[in-house]
């Protein structure tokens, strides 16, 4: 089953390699994994999405709950939360196609950001099936090049984790 | 508390304004943290430290020939005394050899401060000369590691080191230190104490959970305790000798966790695992409650995890965590630290109703008794070839049990676990985790720094013994009088025992046909050399070995190079389907 992780820990050179580094050396699974220091400068957010049977779910929190960086762990798939990715598209726009990339564009709520007589380039958010669904609307020959950031994620209702 | 002041505080007060280098900040906090010894080798990188070390005499430093070496001494200095160990090393090849002493240490779980030198910082990250990237290469096998870049972090950073490597599970921590770092300066201040927020170890257990524990343990018809080097590390062995007599129950212990209960006691009933006893192996797969202590299920205990301890509610007590269900389902985990959570079990013990049943309990024991008839650990010794489990047995007996013995990995290490029983924790000082050859010989150098008028023995192997052999130097620089005794089979045993059973008897790579006469290379180190050709030879070899108290002696045992360790669970199998004599 796929999980996302949210880790707090320490704003420390070293500290990112260290979770990579669990995750290699242990051979657990990443899909996804952001970083950046959070309202607390001190303290940055990582969000991992990952998967694995419960068993290796409950390791991977003890394991990253026992990095002397890491001040926070929790998975947030135990209850409702929000996820959203970014993606950064450059399409071919040419001729009809020009349009017909707008209008989709458009229905996908996404944002053209740059333009040129031969390209678009698009912002998305979205949950990471939306930004799939968008990839696999347009025609695959029409793709310049994706830039996605990885899920981010936080829980529903007004607690912090 | 309150004291009159020391000599040693008039000497040098704590004020607050007192501006030392890195170098100088290094060592005093070293000599704040009460550290008496320092194992090393100076290089390019250090060398601002050795001089601060040079120019003060509260800590003394120990030269080895090799920075490994200086690693598995110290470790061994803290697996005897119980303090955090402390080793120093250069940047580059001093840090990359010090590394497989630091993975040893990380895998058993012994607290240790490793302070390497490194480049200046502006050269980090430039390929400079004796530059390699220390915190990243160590970063798996440490507990955590530090590059310090500001001669203002430095005491901070190294009570930071002192209280993680110290507390929670201990373990290895590295302080990697630019070179610049320690000639800069700045005011000294060492802090009493340190909090991190991120790093709060759970000590006690909960008392839910100590209390279903040991209702579990007192309503079990056939309860079992195995116990490993959690309960060394957490000096938890009074209390746990206190609840198995209590409870009157049979105990095992990992290769880790001997001498936490004595080993002459009738209710040990020996080490369990790969190379464990029949009677200790037959009782865990058909208890029904197993009570875990400081210990973590690895491979060479449990056997096939598909077929252990199969009829067995689990209780399992450990400080780490992740320690917990890690490898067997787990009933009632217990997190905490040993010793505290013994005398709560112990408390708790006291105020239940009933303890378990008598007639019960008859039948658990008949049935060990029955299984120790097997006598798993019988060997013939003729008058021909010497066998090396006779050569631990005459050891054993010749040094009343008493001596601290460290070993190296193999054959030699099984038949030191097996036969010299150890009463008392903190006498038997192994790789265990890594399984590292050349361990024994600095680690027995650690064990005597710390412990000056022990007997200290090393038992050891052809193959292993050469590992780190040219520490004999060190022995011979600060006459260390410790005992090598090498059980010389001319093979690298365990990997010839594997060959016989698993590998059609191809004895690739494993026999050793160039070895030195150790005898003549001891005597050219400037020690003792001792050798025993037949049976009747050791014990008057290891009688005058030990009557040369303060020489160091290498006794050259030619033991029968085809003995094998049994029992022996094969890889794949269950606990229970031991090979046998």
């Amino acid at each position: 089953m796929r999980h996302i992780i949210s880790i707090l820990l320490e704003n420390e050179a070293g500290a990112l390699s260290r979770v990579a580094g669990l995750f290699s050396a242990r051979g657990y699974n990443i899909e996804a994994m952001t970083v950046a220091p959070t309202h607390d400068a001190s303290i940055s957010r990582m969000t991992v999405a990952t998967s694995g049977s419960e068993e290796i779910m409950e390791q991977v929190l003890k394991q990253l709950n026992k990095l002397i960086e890491v001040i926070r762990v929790h998975d947030l798939s135990e209850g409702p939360h929000i996820e959203r990715e970014l993606m950064l598209i450059k399409v071919h726009a040419v001729g009809p196609d020009r349009e017909e990339v707008k209008r989709l564009s458009d229905i996908f709520r996404g944002r053209i950001i740059d333009v040129t007589d031969r390209s678009y380039t698009i912002e998305l958010t979205g949950p990471g099936d939306k930004l799939d669904a968008f990839i696999h609307a347009l025609d695959p020959g029409m793709v310049i090049e994706v830039v996605r950031s990885g899920a981010s994620a936080i829980s529903r209702g007004a607690k912090a984790i | 508390m309150t004291s009159p002041t020391t000599t040693h505080e008039r000497l040098s007060p704590k004020t607050e304004s007192e501006t030392l280098t890195g170098a100088e900040i290094v060592v005093r906090a070293l000599r704040d943290e009460g550290v008496e010894f320092v194992f090393g080798y100076p290089g390019g990188a250090v060398l601002y430290i050795y001089d601060a070390l040079d120019k003060q005499e509260a800590v003394q430093h120990v030269l080895v020939r090799h920075e490994q070496a200086a690693v598995h001494a110290a470790d061994a200095y803290s697996r005897v005394t119980g303090k955090v160990g402390v080793a120093l090393v250069t940047s580059g090849p001093g840090a990359t050899n010090a590394v497989t002493g630091i993975a040893t240490a990380y895998m058993d779980s012994v607290p240790l401060v490793v302070i390497s030198g490194q480049v200046p910082v502006a050269l980090i990250g430039n390929d400079a000369f004796q530059e390699v990237d220390t915190v990243g290469i160590t970063r798996p096998c440490t507990k955590h590691n530090f590059l310090v870049k500001d001669v203002k972090d430095l005491a901070s950073t190294l009570k930071a080191a002192f209280y993680l490597a110290a507390t929670g599970r201990p373990g290895p921590v590295l302080v990697d230190i630019p070179k610049d770092v320690t000639a800069h300066q700045c005011v000294y201040h060492y802090p009493d104490k340190i909090s991190l927020r991120s790093y709060k170890p759970t000590v006690k257990g909960h008392p839910g959970q100590v209390r279903k524990a040991m209702q579990m343990i007192a309503s079990a018809q056939r309860p079992m305790f195995y116990t490993g080097g959690g309960v060394v590390l957490g000096n938890a062995s009074e209390e746990l000798r206190k609840l198995v007599r209590s409870l009157n129950v049979p105990i095992t212990h990992t290769l880790m966790g001997l001498g936490a209960y004595p080993a002459s006691d009738p209710q040990f009933v020996g080490m369990l695992g790969m190379h464990g006893t029949y009677e200790a192996n037959m009782a865990v797969q058909h208890c029904d409650v197993l009570v875990a202590l400081g210990a973590r299920f690895d491979d060479r205990v449990t056997g096939n995890l598909a077929k252990f301890a199969p009829h067995a509610k689990i209780v399992h007590v450990d400080v780490d965590p992740s320690s917990i269900s890690k490898n067997v389902r787990v009933d009632v985990p217990i997190v905490g630290d040993l010793q505290q959570v013994l005398t709560e079990m112990n408390q708790v013990l006291g105020e239940l109703d009933a303890l378990n049943d008598p007639h019960a309990m008859q039948a658990w024991w008949a049935q060990i008794a029955e299984w120790r008839k097997r006598d798993c650990l019988h060997y013939q010794q003729d008058d021909q070839i010497i066998k090396p489990q006779f050569v631990v047995q005459k050891l054993f007996e010749l040094t009343a049990g008493d001596a601290i013995v460290t070993s190296d990995v193999g054959q030699h290490q099984m038949w030191a676990a097996q036969f010299y029983g150890f009463d008392k924790p903190r006498r038997w000082v192994n790789s265990g985790g890594l399984g590292t050859m050349g361990f024994g010989l600095p680690a027995a150098m650690g064990a005597q720094v710390a412990e000056p008028d022990a007997t200290v023995v090393c038992i050891t192997g052809d193959g292993s013994i050469q590992m780190n052999i040219q520490e004999l130097s060190t022995c011979q620089q600060y006459k260390l009088p410790l005992k090598v005794a090498c059980l010389n089979n001319h093979y690298l045993g365990m990997v010839r025992q594997w060959q016989e059973f698993f590998y059609e008897d191809r004895y690739a790579m494993s026999y050793v046909d160039a070895l030195p006469d150790f005898v003549k290379l001891a005597e050219a180190y400037g020690h003792i050399g001792l050798r025993a050709d037949t049976p009747a030879d050791v014990e008057p070899v290891i009688r005058e070995a030990l009557r040369l108290k303060d020489r160091m002696v290498f006794m050259d045992f030619r033991v029968d190079a085809k003995e094998n360790v049994y029992p022996m669970v094969p890889v794949g199998s269950g606990l229970s389907e031991m090979i046998l004599v």
